[in-house]
């Protein structure tokens, strides 16, 4: 497991444990009901407080990503994988939605956004 | 859960100096950091927390129980460490450990032994001749042998090198590992606890400006950079302290939030550093 922290990212510490974490879980590197290190354990080893990996461990909790159990600690749930693609869609959708407003705003017509996309997605290749 | 450490309605008074209403409360498990300027109050705070000077008035808990009427009980249940340990510089490390252990009950001869080897501390080199990283190294090993189950520290990782700096802060990591401990400890190297701790106070001038979760404070403060004629008097009050110079200004805000809804574009608005968050407080507002 591979957790890589950014201590001069704009982003929050606990966020890039939740993203990367979630990232893990996606792609099948992180199997369901495999044990997690304990919060203390992931603080101590990644050098950042113990506040902060409880915040990310909270947080996938609540998107339903690992279960923590009392006295047992934590685990990957078990994940219905059509769900989670269903969720990263509805991500992407939202994400291109956002980007469909800024477009419509200085008046880009969808042949103009559809080249744009088709260009970047070619370049990210 | 009874917190670890307690503090209410501090006072003490000196002469030229008095520490007014501290306020703040450790629970189990966590590492909290204590900055300020010097001469704010950190060293004063801690030697009333351990009994060393008497206070004006307030309450100190320990375990839940008062510091003075439970001293001997809660001491033996704290390791301390203090800058310029005061050791006996003729006495070699294990003849200085004989020295101490009998004053505490639970006193581990192995543990310390194990600290002993860990460190690399010279057995029977004389405490005049350790460096000052060994001397802290020396101290620390004494703290951890008496399974203490909270750390108060003043000014640990001050003098020492960055490479020694990060050992004591992986053994401090590991002391938090049993959930039932804590570690308190004051220091003005703000870098060493934007890594580990979990909870900040600041003390300025005797008081403390606020006690709270270290994450929340780098979450919302945030550090304006901009143009001088967007600053004027009304725009002044937004801040917590501000430095202007011909070419510009920076400025420290409570909210990050609002500054970016103020302002928009017309600045750039950085994650503060807690050294920035400490530096802003303390000078204020100055052009």
């Amino acid at each position: 497991m591979h957790i890589i922290i950014s201590n001069t990212s704009q982003v929050p510490i606990y966020e890039q444990i939740v993203n990367q974490m979630k990232n893990l879980i996606m792609n099948g590197e992180l199997e369901a009901s495999q044990p997690l290190p304990s919060i203390r354990n992931l603080a101590k080893e990644l050098h950042i407080s113990v506040i902060t990996t409880k915040r990310a461990y909270d947080e996938l909790e609540k998107e339903g990503f690992i279960v923590t159990m009392p006295g047992k600690g934590s685990f990957v749930a078990a994940q219905n994988t059509e769900l989670l693609r269903e969720k990263r869609m509805k991500f992407v959708e939202d994400k291109l939605c956002e980007a469909i407003q800024a477009g419509k705003s200085i008046h880009l017509s969808l042949e103009e956004l559809t080249e744009m996309l088709n260009l970047l997605y070619e370049e990210d290749n | 859960m009874e917190p670890i450490l307690e503090v209410k309605h501090l006072h003490k008074n000196f002469k030229d100096f008095f520490l007014r209403d501290i306020n703040f409360t450790l629970e189990k498990g966590f590492i909290m950091g204590f900055i300020g300027p010097n001469g704010s109050g950190k060293s004063t705070t801690i030697k009333l927390i351990m009994n060393l000077l008497r206070k004006d008035g307030g309450q100190i808990k320990l375990f839940g129980k008062d510091h003075i009427t439970h001293e001997q009980e809660v001491k033996n249940r704290i390791g301390f460490v203090y800058e310029g340990n005061h050791f006996y510089d003729e006495l070699t490390v294990t003849d200085m450990k004989r020295v101490i252990a009998p004053h505490y009950m639970n006193w581990d001869d192995p543990v310390f032994y194990k600290y002993v080897e860990r460190f690399n501390l010279p057995h029977d080199k004389k405490i005049k001749d350790l460096s000052k990283g060994m001397r802290m190294k020396f101290s620390l090993a004494i703290a951890l042998s008496h399974h203490a189950q909270l750390l108060i520290m003043d000014e640990p990782t001050s003098g020492l090198d960055p490479v020694i700096r990060y050992e004591l802060l992986e053994i401090f990591s590991e002391f938090i590992q049993d959930e039932n401990r804590s570690i308190f400890f004051s220091t003005h190297i703000t870098t060493d606890l934007e890594k580990i701790a979990d909870y900040i106070t600041f003390i300025h001038d005797g008081k403390i400006l606020f006690s709270q979760s270290k994450d929340d404070i780098l979450d919302h403060y945030g550090l304006v950079k901009g143009k001088n004629e967007l600053i004027d008097d009304d725009v002044k009050k937004m801040f917590v302290g501000i430095k202007q110079n011909r070419f510009g200004f920076e400025g420290l805000v409570i909210n990050r939030t609002n500054a970016v809804k103020t302002f928009g574009d017309s600045v750039v608005i950085e994650k503060p550093t807690l050294e920035d968050i400490m530096v802003f407080y303390t000078r204020g507002n100055e052009s």
